[in-house]
């Protein structure tokens, strides 16, 4: 039989691809099936976030960290409140940092069901987001409950959080968290062991613990690579240092590890919730208690004058924060997650710069994909976690 | 990480190298150095490789513009050390024409990074492997996070339906542009006085 010769050809995937989990726009290489470079071009959902924050009063710039990365709002908001509040040198109450440990937790557990249901859905598996979605519902229901919004919350204030929560959520999270391991042992029971799963997933996009570092991965990504690294530990903020939570690390750096990565920190971050609502005081303030940060209670508003004014003036100038810089990070689900803030003294930020993982995540699709087969391009794609709203910001 | 590891680490590095940085200082748990512009390469090499320093992770590169000064934009480096887990700001200073060395070389992930700024502030890097636009648009012109930029843009986009195609038009505004001066006295709040609480101080009897 003759050698045919195959010409190598460029293809696009997307922007409207039910596996870029968005809108990217991959142009690849191929020779025959094989990925031979492969070149993101993103920015199809830039909304100039950065320069908008510029023109907001730091209250205001609150809801567009829910935005960016739309499946895990409050982490980012975390990220933005610890930066203003270093910058004000405020001091959470103690009720409102495990709140917000807690929903960080939570928002965890919602960001990781997201990814790996979907993962799944990716390479062949359609129960496992048909299940996960139930649960993810059971959990946005404790985000209504306590913010009044399922997804985009604006819920972490800086100076603590806006609400206390509502008589009986505790007792429910907490009943929720003893049932929660039965459904990740259902979904193990559906993928870990999966004959197809693993054929997909095995081998497949292989990071070295070395490539992770120069190429600027963090999270899970760094994480699946054999690199022991997590901020909650290393560098924890608010109550993280009192919680007792191990950090999973995997050691192939593959498709796989990432999705066994991923399933081990939703159980630890249900170990910190449980840890959360039993030591969390049982009641006292929720945010700082100064009316120039944090505005004042309905029913004071009622009688006194001076917290109608103060209410007026935080809703209209809103604080000032003092002339300074900051970079605040988090463990956000996907990785780093940080703000570095430039103020220069008024009511708006200078300087909002968001630093965003997926974004570091997504360049290393070229080196990951190199070599391997077109199906396999997407397989990676699911296991970065990659959403949108965070890397175009 | 305690502020005396940082300042001595600080003490360290303004020593050994000694022309091309120019300052450091420890701010609220934050350490910052200045670097000349030319010497970026050397620095980063070094802050990577050096066992006390030992930046392993270059985490976000971005800039600020200052439009007033002369030369208006810093570029700011990030870098995270996981081996002694300490973070470290590196700052250097450039105008629209003057390249900044690229430090691809140093840390891959920087492509982007570099890549990014220069799409929104135009700093040009020197030597970058890939220094496209990343973030606008196809033909994009301008910088949008210059201080000089507007909101609102310059252009706007809509499909016309007789020419089959999406096209680009002179931004126009049904509603004025809103810019509210929020920046009003507010008494007591903080002394020393804040930007826009001059207004406070520059009242005359007349005015009140």
């Amino acid at each position: 039989m003759a050698e045919t010769k195959i010409k190598p050809y460029t293809m696009n995937f997307g922007p409207q691809h039910p596996a870029a989990h968005g809108v990217l726009r991959l142009v690849l290489e191929l020779d025959g099936e094989v990925v031979e470079r492969a070149d993101p071009h993103i920015g199809l959902l830039h909304r100039g976030t950065e320069k908008l924050i510029e023109y907001k009063t730091y209250l205001q710039a609150v809801p567009y960290f829910d935005r960016l990365d739309y499946v895990s709002p409050m982490c980012q908001e975390h990220a933005y409140a610890l930066a203003v509040e270093r910058l004000l040198g405020l001091e959470v109450p103690e009720r409102g940092q495990y709140i917000r440990v807690l929903f960080s937790e939570i928002t965890r557990i919602l960001n990781h069901i997201l990814n790996l249901t979907t993962y799944a859905l990716d390479v062949g598996a359609i129960t496992p987001s048909l299940w996960g979605f139930e649960e993810r519902e059971l959990l946005m229901e404790f985000y209504e409950r306590v913010s009044g919004a399922r997804l985009h919350a604006a819920y972490f204030r800086p100076g603590g959080v806006h609400q206390d929560m509502p008589a009986g959520l505790a007792e429910d999270i907490w009943e929720h968290t003893e049932s929660f391991h039965k459904f990740v042992d259902d979904i193990e029971g559906l993928l870990t062991e999966n004959r197809i799963f693993k054929q997909r997933t095995v081998d497949i996009g292989i990071v070295s613990a070395e490539e992770a570092m120069a190429w600027g991965f963090t999270g899970p990504m760094l994480r699946a690579s054999n690199v022991a690294w997590d901020l909650r530990k290393a560098q924890p903020y608010d109550v993280y240092h009192r919680m007792d939570f191990d950090v999973p690390v995997g050691l192939t750096g593959d498709c796989y590890a990432r999705y066994l990565l991923r399933v081990e920190e939703m159980r630890q971050s249900n170990r910190i919730i449980r840890q959360c609502l039993e030591q969390m005081p049982k009641d006292g303030p929720i945010k700082v208690n100064d009316r120039k940060i944090a505005p004042p209670p309905r029913g004071e508003m009622k009688q006194s004058m001076e917290a109608l004014i103060h209410h007026f003036k935080l809703y209209t100038e809103g604080y000032h924060v003092p002339e300074g810089e900051t970079y605040a990070a988090v463990e956000a689900p996907k990785g780093e997650f940080g703000v570095y803030l430039v103020a220069d003294g008024t009511n708006r930020p200078y300087r909002c710069r968001i630093r965003a993982p997926g974004f570091a995540h997504l360049q290393g699709l070229d080196f990951m994909s190199r070599g391997h087969m077109l199906a396999d391009a997407v397989a990676i794609i699911g296991s970065m976690d990659i959403v949108f709203g965070e890397i175009d910001r | 990480m305690a502020d005396r590891n940082l300042s001595e680490l600080g003490e360290t590095l303004l020593a050994r190298l000694d022309p091309d940085i120019s300052e450091f200082r420890v701010v609220g748990h934050e350490l910052t150095i200045d670097v000349r512009r030319g010497a970026i390469e050397r620095v980063l090499t070094f802050l990577r490789d050096d066992g006390g320093a030992a930046f392993e992770q270059l985490i976000d590169i971005t800039a600020v513009d200052h439009p007033e000064r002369e030369e208006r934009f810093d570029v700011v480096y990030h870098l995270l050390s996981l081996k002694q887990n300490h973070r470290i700001r590196v700052k250097l200073t450039t105008d629209e024409e003057a390249p900044v060395p690229s430090v691809a070389a140093i840390y891959p992930t920087a492509t982007w990074f570099e890549r990014e700024t220069w799409d929104m502030y135009g700093v040009f890097f020197a030597d970058n492997p890939d220094l496209r636009r990343i973030l606008t648009d196809y033909g994009f012109e301008g910088h949008p996070l210059r201080k000089d930029f507007p909101l609102t843009g310059y252009v706007e986009v809509r499909y016309d339906e007789d020419q089959k195609r999406v096209v680009y038009e002179p931004v126009k505004l049904n509603q004025d542009f809103r810019t509210f001066d929020f920046l009003s006295p507010w008494e007591g709040m903080t002394r020393p006085p804040l930007p826009g609480d001059e207004k406070a101080e520059g009242q005359t009897s007349e005015d009140r």
